[in-house]
């Protein structure tokens, strides 16, 4: 495109004063939130930047900030092992998440036209309802007197109740619930644009069905998998809502203590430190991931 | 570059087995038929392809000729009948386990691997030795010249280039047969020019029979020892591409297979050696030639290639059929001069001459008055 250059610098504008309002600015504030000290007052941590005092004041505001919170985080054994464990929940879910939702979304890319459409608009359904009800539903479902247990005692299959609330397994349920869209979109949009004759080149050069998944289809759809598994490793990595309804308060995960730290100890700082960390976390492997690939583009 | 083969003497009994009733084909049809619903797209089709044969399958879109190179490659299952090769029914065989190759009109390729590594594929599927699968991949790249491109990926060499990896992935593994559907749809017209030139050389050098599907008539004129002319899934004539144009069987076929008029009318008189053919719309009376085949009285069409006709001022009394008509309109190609010359009929007559002298052949203009005329012989009688 030939725009001048006065429309174009608008254009590329919109993008970054969005960045700018709803990334960089919140950032900044909870970077420097996480540089002060928390204190029992309004706003709950000091210092607070002034702009009375002019050039001398941002100086003097400057000086009072330091790293202690982040000391505290990395020093305790509680956050760092609330980081592994929500990295573990992260990385289970994006696998179950993988092995569940590649072969709908390879069941969908390779059904009718017609029934496609119906396939995505049903997935699509299950956000029609809220995230939060959505959850509270498996506590219904899950909990000693729910739907399953019930079901399950009156079939006379079970004696009395199986503990299934507040366990793993039934985060993970929830978890996996929650994010299969999210992986089975990338991957069927993957699936969905491969060209079928390369799949029938492989059959014409030899392979059987089951080969040809592995030696062509597979590989080929690995950009919809990476970026499924993204989009469920991220918000999981910070999950918040599923742990808390549906696990076990004595494995905390990240989410819960930022929440713990925020709202019960009204501690501002230490919780902008975690925060600030988490997104370390998540932002780490993106950025090694941009790293190699474009390093294969090139060769 | 691998050795020459001999090539069979044009003409002799081996270069033409079709006309040989003891010669084996390769592939023997039978009787296939494959239909979608109610839609039938190849029916009741038998057809024989001799070894060493350069075979095209030619049509307009939708008349059944991928569908039938599929059924050779074993994507395409036919409702009815068989398909064998050297004798065997291949139609239980999946597409994995026939001695026969397809070449994709995308290509096809393989995106995540290198070109190398494309070629390999379809050997190391063969389970062949790493030292055999080394030496025919760089003897693949050496017959398609593209030899010090082997380790980049498909997207990053030419249309014409990823054409080529093409072709060598898919005789890599020496198939029986080659099938290649539309192999130079995606190429422009010079590119494909050449190309025809080199995938005819590479088919004579290799011996391999080649199966190709075109829509491009002048493709399938080019590179085909026989022609099958297709039309809603049948069989409307198979022949070299010289009988198809100078002997087509019908008037499809005539129409199809380059450009020619087709007078309708009917045998009013017939001598043993020369008849009369009375044009429909006029009346008027034409010498024809009694045509093998077909009896006098089911003649329907009189059929003239423009090139056989010539536009002049003058009539000669020589023997020639003569039509009385003005130019309608001129093109000048340059080699050739065509004539759309209005000659009181339903239709106009088209006239292709040579410019054979730069500036002695004799030129006409718009609303000249002329004669234009053929000889008997090169007229055809037709009865469909």
């Amino acid at each position: 495109m030939n725009l001048p250059i006065s429309r174009r610098n608008l254009l590329i504008g919109i993008p970054y004063t969005w960045l700018m309002l709803f990334f960089l600015i919140p950032f900044v504030i909870v970077m420097s939130i996480s540089l002060s000290d928390p204190v029992i007052a309004i706003p709950p941590y000091s210092p607070v930047l002034s702009t009375n005092d002019g050039l001398a004041g941002v100086w003097n505001y400057l000086t009072q900030l330091d790293f202690e919170n982040f000391a505290i985080v990395l020093e305790d054994d509680v956050y760092l092992s609330s980081y592994l464990n929500s990295v573990q929940m992260a990385l289970t879910t994006t696998l179950l998440c993988l092995l569940l939702g590649y072969p709908i979304a390879y069941a969908i890319a390779s059904s009718p036209m017609h029934w496609k459409t119906r396939f995505i608009m049903a997935i699509n359904l299950t956000f029609w309802c809220s995230f939060l009800i959505r959850i509270y539903a498996w506590i219904v479902l899950l909990g000693n007197q729910g739907v399953v247990n019930n079901i399950l005692l009156s079939l006379g299959v079970i004696d009395s109740p199986i503990q299934m609330l507040n366990t793993d397994f039934a985060v993970y349920l929830g978890l996996v619930y929650a994010y299969l869209p999210l992986m089975i979109f990338p991957v069927y949009a993957t699936l969905e644009k491969l060209d079928n004759s390369v799949y029938e080149a492989s059959r014409d050069l030899g392979c059987s069905h089951i080969e040809s998944f592995f030696r062509v289809t597979l590989p080929l759809s690995r950009p919809g998998m990476l970026a499924g598994a993204f989009l469920v490793f991220v918000p999981v990595t910070g999950e918040y809502i599923v742990p808390s309804l549906l696990g076990n308060a004595s494995t905390p995960v990240i989410g819960r203590v930022l929440w713990n730290e925020f709202f019960s100890n009204g501690d501002w700082p230490l919780a902008a430190s975690i925060s600030v960390l988490l997104m370390l976390v998540l932002v780490l492997p993106i950025v090694l991931y941009q790293f190699f690939s474009n390093r294969n583009e090139e060769k | 570059m691998l050795a020459l083969s001999e090539a069979p003497a044009v003409g002799s009994e081996t270069s033409t087995p079709w006309t040989n009733a003891q010669a084996t084909p390769l592939v023997e049809i039978r009787s296939v038929s494959k239909q979608y619903g109610d839609f039938t797209a190849i029916g009741d089709l038998s057809l024989k392809i001799y070894p060493g044969e350069f075979f095209a399958l030619l049509g307009p879109s939708g008349c059944g000729k991928s569908t039938l190179l599929r059924m050779l490659a074993g994507f395409e299952t036919p409702t009815a009948g068989e398909i064998l090769l050297n004798g065997e029914d291949m139609v239980p065989m999946p597409p994995e386990k026939r001695p026969v190759n397809m070449m994709f009109q995308s290509y096809a390729l393989f995106p995540h691997l290198t070109l190398e590594q494309n070629i390999a594929f379809g050997l190391k599927r063969m389970k062949l030795p790493k030292g055999e699968i080394d030496s025919r991949v760089e003897e693949m790249l050496q017959l398609v010249q593209m030899t010090t491109q082997a380790k980049r990926k498909p997207h990053q060499i030419s249309g014409g280039q990823r054409q080529r990896i093409a072709l060598a992935r898919s005789l890599a593994r020496r198939p029986k047969m080659l099938l290649l559907d539309e192999p130079m749809g995606a190429l422009d017209k010079k590119l494909r020019r050449e190309t025809q030139l080199e995938l005819m050389d590479i088919q004579h050098r290799l011996g391999t029979t080649f199966v190709i599907v075109t829509h491009d008539q002048e493709e399938a004129m080019t590179v085909a020892s026989r022609i099958a002319i297709m039309d809603h899934g049948k069989l409307m004539q198979v022949a070299p591409p010289i009988d198809t144009y100078e002997t087509p069987a019908s008037r499809y076929v005539a129409e199809f297979v380059g450009d020619t008029n087709i007078f309708t009318g009917s045998v009013t008189a017939a001598g043993s050696s020369a008849l009369d053919f009375t044009l429909e719309v006029s009346g008027q009376s034409l010498n024809a030639l009694p045509q093998p085949g077909i009896a006098a009285p089911d003649a329907r069409y009189l059929n003239v290639r423009p090139e056989k006709m010539a536009v002049s001022k003058d009539r000669v009394d020589d023997g020639s059929n003569y039509l009385r008509g003005r130019i309608d309109e001129v093109a000048y190609l340059g080699n050739l001069s065509t004539y759309y010359v209005d000659v009181g009929l339903d239709q106009r007559v088209l006239v292709q001459m040579t410019n054979s002298q730069r500036f002695g052949s004799e030129r006409f203009a718009e609303d000249d008055n002329v004669w234009v005329s053929w000889y008997p012989q090169d007229g055809q009688l037709l009865d469909r």
